[in-house]
């Protein structure tokens, strides 16, 4: 491992320069990039999903390949709100991190033991599930043709979803802001560090009098509350619901995003989406047909020459991120 | 009150047809230094998972200040004060000594599931892990992920993690083993250094820090309790000899 040992990390909890650098860009997009403005909003809600997927992968070591279960539900229970009970954006949000919550919280009992084989399987198979259960249910989801007549009111009552995004990117990278304010929040205080410990050595964590079985309820319930607020917002900025979102290459194209960003750092999740989106678009102008040849390639590369010493080399030459490497195993 | 702070009674443990712990009725009274001897493979790591929740005895009980604690797992019986270390270090990889320190410390405080406050803010926050680290000859290493540490500063760590639990019983399972004669030192004056109400069970190879350590031996054979007694007593006891010390001669 290839990272500079000696040289000492420093506090964690500090905000570096090149953080409020990365926010500044991502606002200022609103403002120099307003064409982009709808791509840019789905890669706020995609690098929501990510950090959502990074508390329980790379913090807790909770890997999950049906994530899309949790932002599924956000995206149907936003658009049904919106249908049938009031168009109100916030109120919508909340019922549907409320519901996604739940589902978390229910789930997480089947995460909790077991190899990484049988979560990889349990996930996907609770994601499965929720997917033929909207498919079933059709005279709710709308099935296959996807949930249609959604509106999403204006948002505070003011301010309406315009047709360029631009109000729905501004909403969005709020909502990413906060919600990642939040988890770093987090992830710097006792509770992130016990995770990383049960993620390290579950067995010295107990040792040491840590509630492991408890604490990986709670952050999958809080990553189930994340991944939902993503599936919600991207209900609400296209006023629609399919079962595209419930789909397993959400799973996929999540955990492939984080990866690529770099998991346990949870900026790896907002640029390893951005990262994700540039490659999908520039290699699909380039190839439409087969662009997932060359993304397949990429994590081919990536996974055996290790992403750890890449990104290192990476962020050495950035100058940004953890002086330390990420996990070892 | 001499009451006794850890006792099993007829604490058993079957893997298959295997006997790891036959019948062995242990009792420690508070503050009692009490080495654990025995050949290898006599059952004593057994006994340190059975104690702390990591095995589940096939029969018998576990009393830690008179209450049973057999049923309960294994966080709890540390949040009770019941601390191990391992003879195979078990760190955080990932953490370094100041922020696994810090978090030993926040869980015995029960603050452990904070989610605001963070963990490793400025020095004053961790002046006790640092002092400790410090005490341990850690301080150099304060901020180096576990991941990279020697060996000698692992097992320091180690040990160190137990003691920032503040245990009321601490349970040493082969402290010492690969640790640097410069670093024995450290350690076996830290552990000479603890206050006289915390109980102490230490496994050990070693036979001048039994000697030294412990106030009582108990001795392990194939899982069970042959004899249990003043160094002294130990010492001479032919019993003890012929199967301890025989065995160190080939070993």
């Amino acid at each position: 491992m290839e990272s500079l040992p000696t040289r000492k990390a420093i506090e964690p909890a500090r905000i570096r320069a090149w953080e409020i650098v990365v926010w500044l860009i991502a606002l200022a997009m609103w403002f120099v990039a307003p064409k982009y403005a709808p791509l840019l909003n789905e890669i706020a809600i995609l690098a929501l999903f990510a950090v959502s997927l990074d508390l329980i992968l790379g913090y807790s070591g909770i890997v999950s390949l049906g994530h899309a279960a949790f932002f599924g539900t956000g995206t149907y229970v936003a658009a049904l709100f919106a249908k049938h009970v009031i168009p109100d954006p916030i109120v919508g949000l909340l019922a549907a991190v409320a519901v996604s919550t739940l589902l978390g919280f229910l789930t997480s009992a089947l995460v909790l033991r077991g190899t990484d084989l049988t979560r990889l399987m349990v996930t996907l198979g609770v994601a499965l599930i929720l997917y033929e259960l909207a498919n079933r249910f059709d005279n709710i989801t709308g099935g296959a043709d996807g949930l249609q007549g959604v509106v999403t009111g204006p948002l505070f009552g003011t301010f309406a979803f315009d047709l360029g995004g631009r109000v729905a990117y501004l909403y969005s990278l709020t909502i990413l802001f906060v919600l990642f304010m939040l988890a770093r929040r987090i992830i710097n205080a006792p509770f992130g560090y016990g995770l990383r410990a049960i993620r390290d050595n579950p067995r010295r964590a107990a040792a040491i009098g840590i509630p492991v079985n408890r604490r990986l309820i709670a952050v999958y319930t809080l990553a189930a509350a994340y991944a939902g607020t993503a599936g919600a917002l991207l209900a609400q900025t296209t006023n629609f619901a399919s079962l595209d979102a419930l789909d397993f290459h959400r799973s996929a194209d999540v955990l492939l995003a984080l990866v690529l960003g770099g998991v346990g750092w949870l900026y790896g999740g907002i640029l390893g989406t951005v990262a994700f989106k540039l490659m999908h678009d520039f290699i699909s102008a380039l190839t439409p047909q087969y662009w997932q040849f060359w993304i397949g390639l990429v994590f081919v590369v990536l996974m055996v020459a290790g992403r750890d010493r890449l990104s290192a080399g990476m962020r050495r030459l950035l100058r940004i991120g953890p002086t330390r490497t990420g996990t070892e195993r | 009150m001499s009451a006794l702070v850890l006792a099993t009674h007829g604490l058993q443990k079957r893997f298959g047809g295997i006997a790891a712990t036959q019948n062995v009725s242990l009792a420690l009274a508070r503050g009692e230094r009490r080495a654990l001897i025995g050949p290898n493979g006599a059952g004593k790591t057994t006994l340190v998972n059975l104690l702390t929740g990591m095995l589940t005895p096939s029969s018998g009980t576990i009393e830690l200040d008179g209450d049973d604690i057999t049923p309960l797992p294994p966080h709890q019986r540390a949040r009770r004060g019941l601390v191990r270390t391992f003879q195979i270090t078990q760190l955080f990889d990932t953490l370094t000594p100041l922020e696994t320190i810090a978090l030993v410390i926040a869980e015995r405080d029960r603050v452990g599931s904070r989610l605001w406050r963070p963990l490793v803010a400025n020095a004053g926050d961790t002046d006790e892990a640092a002092q400790l680290l410090a005490t341990l000859h850690l301080g150099d290493a304060l901020r180096q992920r576990a991941a990279i540490l020697p060996y000698g500063k692992r097992r320091l760590l180690e040990i160190a993690i137990a003691l920032a639990a503040k245990p009321h019983v601490l349970l040493l399972d082969e402290p010492l083993a690969g640790v640097p004669a410069s670093e024995s030192r450290e350690i076996l004056d830290t552990l000479a250094a603890l206050p006289q109400d915390v109980t102490v069970l230490l496994i050990e190879h070693d036979m001048d820090v039994v000697f030294r350590f412990a106030t009582r031996i108990s001795v392990l054979v194939n899982g069970a309790l042959m004899v249990e007694g003043a160094p002294e007593e130990i010492a001479r006891d032919p019993q003890v000899r012929a199967v301890y010390l025989g065995e160190a001669r080939y070993a």
